[in-house]
């Protein structure tokens, strides 16, 4: 994958490279936030995450409670637990044992415990496939989790650690899932430059959970049953939490900038070859390396074509975004997953882009949704090229179907 | 665009995933010694996989990230500089639950690629075993027993490092054999096995395999149905009962002969197969019972047949058989077909006694994984020894 990431200035303290994955980075993200507690329960993809973890704590690189916990439902409300006695905590998740683990993340965001989470993006059962498909994150885009994907180990190691500091912020408190595409970025070994701990240190303040830690000399209660004369009070308290969380999102990437020396420009999504660009397409994880590829490719054809690449699905930087496509004739979003009897039966991604444009007072182009690459299936350079196409005879007014399944056989 | 690298390595799951992964990141991490980038995976790899199925691992090098870039836009690549095939009985073609239909060890070579393998056979066994390419191809053999390791302990008999040290004179573009030992001091600190990598690149060799050499046959491929001609609701037609069988030689019909699965095609797991004595078996029902997936034919008179189209040898029939080498497990690379052993018994008992008695007598002995403590200790000094003859 192209480095997005450009390095800016030469740091006097060389940083360590190694040969790893998504999930061993963020593993690594994991020691150098000096994670207090993590628990684990085994299913691919995401599980090479803790058995890499575990390899740390074993090795004596890593000081953390490691606990192996009888079910994803447990797994998660224990880290929560901790985190609300002051722990700074990592858990993770794929698939079906995110969805195993919901009443345990519906509650971690209400209760504004700044969890991080590592979901390895897979297939929903059934079947029961390994392969990426994204509607196990997208589950809980509604509950005030964080949502960002990442397409590199790089990024996932960078992203982890802006993730711990988002998330603990005092202002925000809310957890942040980073989303890794099964196998093709958590079983992928890359090269990675890992910061020094002194770095990690200037850039992470330790988790300060303030008046809200639960601890004898603190009396609090947390979570007591209530009623229709709180519930709206207590979820305009995490509408606010997610408002401040775009400001709070800017700050960590500029001040990461700032210390570890690699830009990732405009956090919110990477725009690639769209200075000049007549359509875009627009995609979350590690498709971008096809569309990338065919991207060049169609260039050198003298089709001016640029991509955006979506990184914070929670919060959705939706002005920003507008502003963005306005520019352009047509829009083609390609959704690794699905959303069945949505309108005009697209998938999630082409739904919240639509929601995105229509109050924008920009040009508002068309908006075509593509369904490709479910399950694991690879979405190939010719399936972006045949997206392409359909994209730029939107953009020349001619009609075509609002959603359209690429790479099925028919 | 700059130079791209493509590598495969072709192995039997579990025993020899540990063997697979170090070379794939070694072949990235010596190219990095001298400024390329690359990128180290298997095809899905899975936590675990399944013991003695075909999988692959890739390292994909660049002289930049672009083009790194470039040669992961397709995930499994199209083509590959070399394929490494770490058991020889890879050779005969490749099914894993990964894809569909037989796949030739050598599909996915470049015209002029290079297939290595490590054996102890000659090349022309091993092109006997591989599939016509139409296009030429190379062959080095990588002399030595096949290593195989359990998943949790590694057998380190150098054959990583030999590979590593053959890539090098193989495609002296991707990297040199000093950044080989480079690598190799890095990660396992141990000057004999960069010795090894430095004799594997002094010894390799190379034959050319020419179109018209190697398997006729077409290798078993399937179509995949269209959404619409699937059943609803994640549901499969069960495979129909079997029943009986001809016998070759009277033509009554008679016995049980399951029905297998038509479109996986499970023998290319198999690194041995079980060779049957039928004059001396008790019909004591053992293998027949005990063999994990039902791979026994129940012939007309009672006895049992291991139906080569299923075995996956395993070897469990040859550990519950209480006569004395009634079942053996012998060499998959001793085999070049999957006819069976009772038919072939049946048209000539004489014929078949001297076949039999050849095929196990003197059978070098196959054994998968970890199995007691100290066998590395027995194994590695002989495999090292078996790895130095000329």
């Amino acid at each position: 994958m192209v480095p997005v990431a450009i390095e800016i200035e030469k740091h006097q303290k060389i940083d360590e490279t190694a040969l790893i994955t998504g999930s061993e980075a963020i593993a690594v993200a994991c020691k150098l936030a000096d994670v207090d507690v993590i628990t684990a329960y085994p299913i691919r993809p995401y599980d090479t995450v803790m058995q890499y973890v575990a390899k740390l704590v074993a090795d004596g690189e890593m000081d953390c409670e490691y606990i192996v916990a009888e079910g994803e439902h447990s797994q998660f409300e224990i880290v929560k637990h901790a985190s609300a006695c002051g722990a700074r905590v990592f858990c993770g998740s794929s698939g079906v044992g995110w969805m195993y683990a919901m009443e345990a993340l519906t509650v971690t965001p209400a209760l504004r415990i700044p969890m991080v989470a590592m979901v390895g993006n897979r297939a929903l059962d059934d079947p029961g496939a390994f392969g990426v498909e994204h509607n196990d994150a997208l589950a809980v885009r509604d509950l005030g989790w964080q949502l960002v994907w990442v397409d590199s180990p790089q990024e996932a190691l960078d992203t982890a650690l802006i993730a711990y500091r988002v998330a603990e912020d005092r202002r925000i408190f809310l957890p942040c899932a980073i989303s890794c595409d099964g196998a093709f970025l958590t079983h992928s070994q890359a090269l990675v430059k890992i910061p020094s701990q002194e770095k990690v240190n200037e850039f992470l303040p330790p988790y300060n959970r303030a008046e809200l830690l639960l601890h004898p000399d603190n009396p609090i209660t947390v979570a007591p049953q209530g009623n229709e004369d709180w519930v709206m009070e207590i979820r305009r308290q995490n509408y606010a939490a997610m408002e401040r969380t775009y400001g709070v999102i800017k700050e960590a990437y500029a001040d990461f900038e700032r210390i570890f020396g690699r830009s990732y420009g405009n956090p919110f999504f990477e725009e690639y070859m769209t200075e000049d660009a007549d359509v875009v397409l627009l995609g979350m994880g590690t498709l971008s390396t096809p569309v990338k590829v065919a991207i060049r490719k169609m260039r050198a054809e003298g089709k001016k074509v640029g991509f955006v690449r979506l990184r914070w699905f929670r919060p959705f930087a939706a002005e920003e975004l507008a502003k963005c496509l306005g520019r352009f004739s047509a829009v083609g979003v390609i959704d690794r997953d699905y959303s069945f009897g949505s309108p005009y039966l697209g998938g999630v991604v082409v739904g919240e882009v639509r929601q995105a444009l229509y109050p924008s007072p920009g040009k508002r182009p068309p908006v075509l949704g593509f369904i490709a690459g479910l399950g694991g299936r690879e979405v190939t350079v010719p399936d972006v090229e045949k997206i392409t196409a359909s994209v730029y005879q939107a953009a020349q007014g001619k009609p075509q179907p609002l959603t359209q399944w690429i790479g099925v056989r028919e | 665009m700059g130079q791209l690298f493509a590598i495969e390595i072709i192995y039997r799951g579990i025993f020899q995933k540990t063997l697979a992964k170090n070379i794939s990141r070694a072949i990235v991490l010596a190219a990095h010694e001298e400024g390329k980038r690359g990128i180290s995976f298997g095809r899905y790899g899975d936590s675990p996989e399944r013991n003695g199925i075909p999988a692959k691992s890739f390292a994909i090098v660049a002289t930049d990230d672009v083009t790194l870039e470039e040669g992961m836009a397709k995930y499994e690549p199209k083509e590959v500089d070399i394929t490494i095939a770490v058991d020889d009985t890879l050779c005969k073609g490749v099914e894993s639950w990964a894809w569909y239909g037989l796949q030739p060890v050598n599909r996915l070579l470049k015209p002029g690629g290079t297939l290595i393998v490590t054996s102890r056979e000659q090349p022309e066994a091993i092109i006997g075993m591989s599939h016509r390419k139409a296009t030429p191809y190379n062959l080095a053999i990588l002399k030595g027993t096949v290593s195989f390791s359990g998943l949790w302990v590694y057998k380190d008999d150098h054959t990583d490092v030999r590979l590593l040290g053959a890539i090098s004179r193989i495609l002296p573009d991707l990297f040199s054999v000093k950044s080989v030992q480079k690598v190799i001091m890095d990660q396992w600190k141990d000057p004999i096995k960069a010795a090894s990598a430095a004799k594997a690149y002094e010894r390799t060799t190379t034959t050319t395999v020419r179109p018209d050499q190697g398997n006729p046959e077409t290798p078993y491929t399937f179509e995949l149905p269209k959404w619409h001609e699937m059943r609803d609701g994640v549901t499969i037609p069960g495979i129909p009962a079997g029943g009986g069988f001809e016998d070759p030689t009277t033509h009554a019909v008679g016995g049980f002969r399951p029905d297998r699965n038509p479109t996986f095609k499970k023998f290319s797991t198999r690194t041995m197969r079980p060779v049957v004595n039928f004059d001396t078996c008790i019909k004591c029902t053992l293998c027949w019972l005990h063999c994990p997936d039902s791979c026994f034919d129940v012939t007309p008179e009672g006895l049992y047949d291991a139906n080569m189209q299923a075995c996956c040898g395993c070897g469990v029939c040859e550990a519950v058989c209480p006569v004395k080498e009634c079942v053996t497990m012998v060499n998959e690379t001793e085999f070049s077909d999957n006819s069976s052993q009772w038919e072939m018994w049946r048209g000539d008992k004489k014929e078949y006694g001297k076949w039999l008695q050849e095929k196990i007598a003197g059978h070098t002995e196959r054994t998968h994984g970890f199995r007691y403590r100290g066998q590395y200790e027995e194994q590695i000094p002989e495999m090292l020894e078996t790895a130095r003859e000329d």
